[in-house]
């Protein structure tokens, strides 16, 4: 069966203030501390848009080749929740700011990061609108309490066609829409804190079929349960259809506890949410360097084709420059782009040393990336910093030590002690036999040894035992250079 | 309209709703009990007795006389403000902390949130309700 899958996106716009009040947007803060009457809804006031807001959604329209409605308009959804105050959200139902986009992400076949597909999916549209309060459920007491703090807080939605069929696509696009946001700075797109919320909306159907019943799930937390949930749903529902049933078009709640999806309460049926234009706003008006009007306040106006020149270079144009730039590969780029700081990191450390772009790869997605995680540590909280890492690579370029000494020191390092590379490579003896007439007396020693002589024997075992600062089993070594010298 | 201004010149108690005589209302059918409850749901009114529904009647019969007027290639006007610039606010902190003003509003309050029922308490069914509509 063919497997439809969309995504509706709410991204807390990164903005000091709120979309319609001058209240501060600030994560935890003491309930009901960052609310205006506004907010509260109090009778006689009004909203007044943040000039802010407009441009974090104009910049991402932008980012995702959406065509910007140069009019566009603000319209009320109505319905009663606690954490909605005015009985209404203020949205743009009718003509959103943005429309018409698309969104391209890359998925790895089988799992092998070798082989990464392109994949695109249509951006219907980007619409501004309110965030609601937050309600905590006390059970216990039967009761709800209501912090407004979020209420007005400005989100961007955007609507993603039904163009994904699973959860590893749907996963894919929403972290390579998180990128693009963060790359921006519209917003910080941190799904934990609640700046990055996504509903999948599901369905199934055979080929040549129209579309099936399509159910809405909520409540999913991070970007890998949005996977689970999704596949989750679209097995639920294959498994419904072929034992007879049906799928009713309902919104579903995704219970990260037991991996499923159960259906929600007080969704009873068809919300009719009574649309009505916005009455206390007029159309936002938009304008580009041809349509500039002359004598008008600059701060009142927002020019598209300004905030075009200045948008940053996205995820994919970085990526590309990086592979470019460095003769990596494309797989790498996106590990790079994937951890915070990584890119600045690796960046950093070719900076400082010789050894080239090619190698210095492996060593930050193989060893330094792989110390982190294993650690659970961020790149800013590395005790390894690229200063030092461009040291032992330094070393290891110029030979002063092996590769698996290397390796050595770098576990050494890791232990943010405070000691550098050299420090260390003295401490351990990991340095190299550089030194030509050492080298010299053990090739001489070997071919005595060949030629029958059996004192130099004792000599090389003991410069095995240099070698391995003793802890070399002596016996064993002897056994061992009588064996290699007969071959 | 005019109407309206007329009779609030002869000082009636309540204003009535009363179409020009000379035009043909094209009114819908009368308005059904599933509309009123559906109504009744989505914005908690309550259609208390039959003056009120009549009323509701009358007034929709009233807002019919806009079907006289000839519409066709005129575009809606939400607001007579359209042509008015939509203000833009800096993006500063102007508002706010004000959470002792606000929660004495609150009839019942817990540690500085709001107190709410758990959830919407859905309106029972029009058999299950004390309304006017039931005996419709």
């Amino acid at each position: 069966p063919y497997k439809v899958v969309g995504l509706e996106i709410h991204a807390q716009i990164s903005s000091n203030s709120k979309l319609f009040s001058g209240s501060q947007v600030q994560f935890a803060a003491p309930p009901n501390s960052l609310v205006s009457f506004f907010d509260a809804s109090l009778p006689g006031t009004l909203p007044v848009l943040n000039r802010r807001c407009v441009e974090a959604a104009v910049m991402t329209g932008l980012a995702l080749n959406c065509s910007i409605n140069k009019k566009s308009l603000f319209d009320r959804k109505h319905y009663f929740y606690a954490d909605l105050p005015a009985g209404y959200q203020i949205t743009q139902q009718r003509v959103p700011i943005a429309v018409n986009g698309s969104l391209s992400y890359s998925l790895c076949i089988d799992n092998k990061m070798s082989q990464m597909v392109t994949k695109t999916v249509r951006i219907k549209q980007i619409q501004l609108e309110q965030d609601s309060g937050k309600s905590l459920h006390d059970d216990v007491r039967s009761q709800t309490l209501v912090d407004l703090n979020r209420a007005g807080v400005g989100l961007m939605e955007v609507v993603m066609e039904p163009d994904m069929c699973c959860g590893e696509e749907a996963a894919a696009a929403v972290r390579e829409l998180q990128l693009i946001l963060q790359t921006l700075g519209s917003s910080q797109a941190v799904m934990a804190e609640g700046q990055l919320r996504v509903d999948a909306n599901v369905s199934v159907h055979h080929p040549g079929e129209p579309y099936g019943v399509r159910t809405e799930v909520k409540n999913i937390n991070s970007i890998r349960f949005l996977a689970k949930a999704v596949d989750y749903e679209i097995e639920r529902q294959i498994e419904e259809l072929e034992s007879g049933g049906t799928i009713l078009n309902e919104t579903r709640a995704f219970d990260s506890k037991l991996g499923c999806t159960v259906p929600m309460r007080d969704k009873e049926g068809k919300q009719d949410y009574r649309f009505m234009p916005e009455p206390n706003l007029p159309p936002l008006i938009l304008y580009n360097a041809r349509s500039l009007p002359a004598n008008m306040n600059h701060q009142q106006v927002v020019n598209i084709d300004w905030i075009h020149e200045r948008l940053p270079d996205l995820p994919s144009v970085k990526r590309a420059k990086l592979v470019e730039q460095y003769g990596i590969l494309p797989e790498h780029s996106f590990t790079l782009l994937n951890e915070a700081g990584l890119t600045e990191f690796f960046e950093d450390v070719i900076k400082q040393t010789q050894m080239k772009p090619k190698k210095v790869i492996g060593w930050i997605l193989n060893d330094l990336l792989s110390y982190l995680k294993q650690h659970s540590l961020t790149v800013k909280e590395s005790p390894v910093s690229s200063f030092l890492l461009a040291d032992l690579l330094n070393r290891l370029e110029k030979k002063e030590i092996s590769s698996t000494a290397a390796k050595q020191v770098f576990a050494e390092l890791w232990k943010g002690e405070g000691k550098t590379p050299l420090e260390i490579v003295k401490e351990k003896k990991l340095q190299l036999i550089q030194d030509q007439e050492d080298l010299e007396r053990i090739c001489q020693a070997v071919m005595a040894i060949k030629s029958g002589n059996r004192k130099v024997l004792n000599k090389l075992i003991g410069l095995v035992q240099r070698e391995t600062q003793g802890r070399s089993n002596p016996v064993l070594v002897k056994q061992l250079l009588e064996k290699k010298l007969s071959e | 309209m005019l109407n309206c201004y007329l009779k609030g010149q002869q000082e009636h108690e309540r204003p009535e709703f009363i179409p020009y005589a000379h035009l043909r209302i094209r009114t819908k059918q009368k308005v059904t009990v599933e509309v009123l409850d559906h109504l009744e749901h989505l914005a908690l009114v309550d259609f208390r007795d039959s003056e009120g529904v009549e009323r509701l009647q009358k007034a929709i019969q009233f807002a019919d006389q806009l079907h006289e007027v000839n519409t066709d290639g005129v575009e809606p006007m939400d607001s007579v403000l359209e042509d008015r610039c939509l203000y833009l606010r800096e993006d500063d902190v102007t508002e706010g902390n004000c959470t002792e003003e606000l929660l004495k509003n609150a009839r019942e309050k817990v540690e500085e949130y709001f107190v709410a029922p758990p959830g919407n308490i859905p309106l029972p069914k029009l058999e299950e309700r004390e309304t006017f509509l039931k005996g419709s």
